[in-house]
């Protein structure tokens, strides 16, 4: 039997293809880019080391703050607005729809399947004034209001683009976070019920708690995909007015492609990479204090 | 199109099952009012745009530059369609995006199921370690593969192909789908395994007759959120195929917008539709497993 388990030609049949694939298109790449970042130049021109200049090349690098500063926010402000509707839209699905909310559930859901480049394409035209205003702004018109040109400015730019990833991914924190309300035992609902416990308080005092895990992974999804915003910015603003909406992937692809400098950019994938483990771990980090806070409390 | 059928009402004392009359109808349905107004608010917000972007699709150039946002389409002809899929490249574009992403999908989901069963229910020194490895390539940012790959199939010459999506796509989809996969086969009861074994299957024939079709409903559902990663992706499809006549859906629609589609919005709006609604068709038939398949992918990843 252990032999037959444990047969080492069945385990590099099916183990091989993917490992392979695994090794030579992600491991080997991610360790020959962190080797690039001590090098200048790229495929045609060719590579010379350099040491440590891209590194201090990206301290004193205002445009890499500026995308920095910008990448942090937008994952700040997207993630709180996108967890916080996705988490309104599950209570109401549990605690007010209840079995009713199937139907809401897949309308809400379905912008989630969206190729991001099709609605970034339409929230401009939503947005737009040119050829002539578009919906919102005839709305803004209809109420006696300016029409707005929403991307002539960094802020209002920020605030289409926090709409437009708030409006696509709140269905999926949603069912997300839905499945895990549901799993909440009845029986603690209940007795919280008759303890009196309504509303409000019964949200803040027993729901909120049982379903921090959920949020906690909730949380740590939507910082990580937003980190990693770069479909709908090209396609809504491309980074602009100038460069008031670039975020750090974006500037990283610019340096690569439309600058060849393939070490600097390799610096700032690898600023990208860091970025997005220290966020992580932090949030873990206060995440296990709330928790552990919360039941100490109790 | 009910979509996770365990929810239970949470019932509180006041009625443990809704009876279908009750006296009060009325003020009830005052009281319901304000859930109502919200629901319907909800849906006005997820759906005019759709309903805009649709009837946009069907204006011709002057309707755009002189007539209402709100107003109706003159006609209801498919000239912009017409034009989108001729001018606008996009068939082409939607047989790249086969093309790349069928057999990507494929051999994604027969390597990682492959793996995962090796992982899981075969038995052999260090199979966690490389569980880990492949565990650990979730939170790579793409980014970080960029450079590297795009030398490597610059200087092979497959920057002329749509071989660097399929090649691309297949390993940066490993790690979501080998993890997936592991933690299914750890539902399956080991006995079942080893009762094929004195019956006297191999292992490669307990992984095809057994293995595989105990997790067919699995594969379906990381088959479909895999899909729509691939179907959907800008940055690899942007970066690896500098050939025009090779760009997928995605890239196709950036290029579009950007330089024909500033000028001509009726194609593009169609461009936008075609794109959405043959989204939406796929939507329609499997949303249950979609959003059961995402949930899950998000929180095991």
């Amino acid at each position: 039997m252990r032999d037959v388990l444990g047969d080492r030609k069945a385990i590099v049949i099916l183990l091989a293809p993917a490992l392979a694939f695994y090794t030579l298109i992600k491991l080997v790449p991610i360790l020959w880019s962190l080797g690039l970042t001590f090098f200048d130049g790229n495929v045609l021109r060719g590579y010379e080391p350099v040491g440590f200049d891209n590194f201090t090349r990206l301290v004193n690098d205002s445009v890499f703050w500026e995308a920095t500063a910008f990448t942090l926010k937008y994952a700040l402000v997207a993630t709180v607005l996108q967890v916080a509707a996705g988490y309104l839209l599950a209570i109401l699905y549990v605690f007010v729809l209840r079995k009713g909310s199937a139907l809401l559930r897949t309308i809400v859901f379905f912008p989630v399947i969206l190729p991001t480049v099709a609605v970034g394409v339409l929230f401009k035209r939503l947005f737009g004034i040119h050829p002539t205003p578009g919906p919102v702004n005839s709305i803004i018109e209809a109420f006696g209001g300016q029409s707005l040109d929403w991307f002539a400015s960094g802020d209002t730019s920020f605030l289409v683009l926090i709409l437009m990833d708030v409006w696509r991914s709140m269905g999926f924190f949603a069912v997300l976070l839905y499945a895990g309300l549901v799993d909440i035992p009845e029986e603690v609902i209940e007795s919280a019920r008759m303890d009196g416990a309504k509303g409000a308080r019964l949200i803040r005092h027993i729901v909120l708690p049982l379903s921090l895990p959920v949020l906690l992974s909730a949380v740590v999804f939507a910082v990580n995909s937003t980190l990693k915003v770069f479909d709908s910015i090209l396609a809504i603003t491309n980074g602009g007015p100038g460069t008031e909406t670039q975020p750090l992937t974006l500037y990283m692809y610019r340096t690569v492609f439309t600058y060849n400098e393939y070490g600097y950019g390799s610096t700032l994938a690898l600023a990208l990479t860091v970025i997005a483990f220290l966020v992580t771990i932090v949030i873990f980090r206060s995440a296990r204090k709330d928790i552990t806070a919360d039941k100490a409390a109790r | 199109m009910t979509t996770l059928t365990q929810a239970r009402p949470m019932a509180g004392p006041a009625g443990p099952s809704r009876p279908r009359r009750r006296p009060g109808g009325a003020r009830r349905f005052f009281a319901r009012l304000p859930v109502r107004l919200l629901v319907i608010v909800i849906v006005a917000v997820e759906i005019l745009p759709m309903i805009w972007m649709l009837l946009s699709s069907f204006k011709t150039q002057n309707e755009f530059v002189t007539g209402s946002v709100w107003a109706l389409p003159a006609t209801w002809d498919f000239g912009n369609y017409i034009e989108a899929w001729v001018t606008g490249d996009f068939a082409s574009n939607v047989r790249n995006s086969i093309l790349a992403t069928v057999p990507a999908l494929f051999f994604l989901l027969l390597f990682g199921v492959a793996a995962g069963f090796a992982l899981e229910v075969m038995v052999w020194k260090g199979r966690s370690t490389i569980l880990l490895m492949f565990v650990a390539g979730i939170m790579i940012p793409g980014q970080m593969l960029l450079v590297p790959l795009f030398i490597t199939y610059f200087n092979l010459g497959l920057t002329q192909t749509i071989w660097p999506l399929i090649l691309t796509y297949i390993a940066m989809g490993l790690p979501l789908t080998v993890f997936m996969m592991a933690a299914y086969f750890r539902a399956i009861p080991r006995e079942v395994f080893e009762a094929a074994t004195i019956d006297g299957a191999g292992m490669i024939r307990s992984f095809w007759m057994i293995g595989l079709p105990m997790i067919s409903n699995a594969i379906l559902t990381i088959g479909l959120v895999q899909f729509f990663s691939i179907w959907n992706d800008l940055l690899v499809a942007l970066t690896f195929v500098t050939n025009r006549d090779l760009a997928t859906i995605q890239v196709g629609l950036l290029n579009f917008s950007g330089e024909y589609g500033a000028m001509q919005y009726g194609p593009l709006f169609a461009a936008i539709c075609l794109n959405v609604f043959g989204t939406l068709a796929v939507f329609l038939f499997l949303s249950k497993k979609i959003m059961a398949g995402m949930a899950s992918g998000a929180l095991k990843g």
